[in-house]
């Protein structure tokens, strides 16, 4: 189990670093990162089987950023976990840079690029699958956006995993309820969501995105035999600074300099 | 073609625990003497292909080698930004194996045409095209591809096909094979029509007194393109021939090496599919008709080479 301290330690250092980072890149997707910086850190904080040292070590977990467009975040929270230079933050999408405003494998501790949607949990299912094959240690997590899940291709991964028994396999969903062009609700409703995930037979877990007391229980606990679990996190976009909670335009905007001092403020003062 | 294709990739696989089999439920007939032998290293991943690439580079991330099988369109087209993404910037090793390039499912309509596939394939960067000419070059391009690094598309047209080579000797990826050499023209063909062509070529030397090279373009990429220069300073006339359309295919890849070559000036001409939206539907034979007529048009050819000389 994460020590729970470290790990809201560590999302407080992805959102401030996040936050920085596509101030300085004018860089879009803030609010993704805000919503699933809770998850990263109980994932990086304790969860995931990785070594910074020795980021290739063959039996690994593997986690898959599906939301490719929640870059900064992923970046920012492998750096403080140790897998390159926190310093190395501040190349984000510069020229030259390997830390692209789209998640790259060229950065150390990222196994996938991605950034088209739908396509991160058919990775994740290659990978539980060949664990299996061999008989290997190791995990697949892949984290998905709800305006993710209007794609078929994650049904289609989603009927796979449990017909093949990937048991070894964790997709975790930053239900934040606000896609590109508007509200889940509005675009593209995805409820009854838990019971989809249900009904295409995977163990589903409901949380609050924001707990990690409850995100390191679910992420945490053996798997039921032969099924896929599904988490589905609660979350709110822009999480920990007011003025970007369950604003579609943070999916966008990138904060001036005085937005980012008072969106660090509040972001300090919540730790 | 997918005879030599299963039966290669079996005998491979059974000294190989990293080969893997994936099929978005295409097949009947031809991989149940995989799915029989190799329970463990095949999977029916069920119509879905988007998924079956995302899962192949998932496995081949882990260090399988993973070919996956479908036919026509559906293994390229229908998941191309899971091949382009997943597989090619990862550089990682899949194998799409389509069968039904070309008109092999000449009745079934537009949608079973594979006509652009070889098009759509070697855009992406990284990617191995390979449309064999006979069931000896499939079986050895099969061969190939197990040890051959980063992504390749193997297209195949079915089953039956004529054998045209007796023997192959040092078949590899990248190197054109000359079935007959000749002074006049050069004829160079990919994927099934390559029966065809040497018929045909048959047919020029016979009746009509003209001498042409074939070659088989086994590898559309990366090209052969020593083997495009010496065609043009031999022969002087080149002609790509290919069951696909014209604007993207082997001529395509071909026409920028006859443009830039420094030496000889060369005659030159894509034979294939025109660029045309159809509904036209029937027999291979009379699907080919839209290509127009081969001996014909190398006639054509050899006689604008020779009035420009």
């Amino acid at each position: 189990m994460p020590n729970i301290e470290a790990t809201k330690e560590l999302a407080r250092r992805i959102r401030e670093d996040a936050l920085r980072m596509v101030h300085a890149a004018n860089a879009s997707h803030i609010g993704t990162g805000l919503s699933m910086a809770d998850i990263l850190a109980v994932l990086y904080g304790g969860v995931l089987r990785v070594d910074p040292k020795r980021p290739a070590w063959s039996d690994r977990d593997r986690l898959v950023m599906s939301k490719g467009h929640g870059a900064a975040a992923l970046y920012a929270a492998l750096a403080n976990a140790g897998f390159f230079e926190v310093a190395r933050l501040d190349t984000f999408c510069q020229d030259g840079t390997a830390l692209a405003g789209h998640v790259s494998h060229h950065v150390p501790g990222v196994d996938f690029s991605t950034g088209s949607l739908g396509h991160g949990l058919s990775l994740a299912c290659g990978v539980a699958l060949g664990l299996k094959v061999d008989a290997r240690a190791g995990r697949a997590f892949a984290i998905l956006s709800d305006g993710e899940c209007d794609e078929g291709s994650i049904w289609e991964a989603a009927l796979f995993a449990p017909h093949h028994k990937l048991d070894n396999l964790v997709a975790i969903v930053d239900y934040n309820k606000i896609q590109s062009f508007g509200s889940v609700k509005e675009v593209l409703d995805l409820e009854p969501f838990a019971d989809k995930w249900a009904a295409f037979r995977w163990d589903v877990e409901v949380v609050d995105g924001h707990d990690h007391e409850a995100l390191a229980r679910v992420l945490e606990a053996a798997p039921k035999a032969g099924r896929p679990r599904a988490v589905i996190a609660h979350t709110v976009k822009g999480k920990g600074v007011e003025f970007m909670e369950g604003k579609l335009l943070w999916h966008y905007k990138a904060p001036d300099a005085e937005q980012l001092r008072a969106a660090l403020d509040q972001v300090r003062g919540s730790s | 073609m997918r005879t030599a294709f299963i039966q290669e990739l079996l005998a491979q696989s059974r000294a190989r625990r990293d080969l893997m089999l994936l099929t978005a439920d295409l097949g009947f007939s031809v991989l149940e003497v995989f799915r029989d032998e190799m329970p463990s290293q095949y999977l029916n991943v069920g119509v879905a292909e988007q998924n079956m690439m995302g899962v192949a580079a998932g496995l081949a991330h882990l260090g399988k080698t993973v070919f996956t099988y479908s036919i026509a369109n559906f293994p390229t087209m229908r998941c191309l930004e899971q091949v382009r993404n997943d597989v090619c910037y990862h550089n990682l090793p899949v194998r799409i194996v389509a069968v039904g390039g070309g008109f092999t499912y000449s009745s079934q309509g537009y949608t079973h045409h594979g006509i652009e596939d070889i098009g759509v394939m070697r855009t992406l960067p990284g990617m191995v095209v390979i449309a064999p000419g006979d069931p000896l070059e499939t079986t050895l391009a099969t061969r190939a591809l197990c040890d051959y690094p980063g992504p390749a598309y193997l297209r195949l047209s079915k089953a039956d096909e004529p054998r045209v080579h007796e023997s192959i000797e040092g078949f590899q990826i990248g190197h054109a094979i000359q079935v007959c050499d000749g002074a006049d023209v050069t004829l160079v063909s990919t994927g099934g029509m390559l029966r065809h062509v040497v018929d045909v070529a048959e047919a020029l030397r016979s009746r009509d007194g003209i001498q042409a090279r074939v070659l088989s373009m086994h590898t559309v990429k990366p090209l052969d393109e020593a083997a495009i220069a010496r065609a043009i300073e031999d022969t002087g006339a080149v002609m790509t021939v290919e069951e696909h359309n014209v604007g993207s295919g082997l001529g395509a890849a071909v026409a920028p090496v006859v443009a830039q070559h420094a030496g000889r000036r060369a005659a030159f001409r894509i034979f294939g599919v025109p660029d045309e939206a159809y509904s036209r539907v029937g027999s291979v034979a009379y699907m080919r008709e839209m290509m127009g007529d081969l001996r014909s048009a190398t006639q054509e050819l050899v006689s604008a080479r020779r009035q420009a000389a």
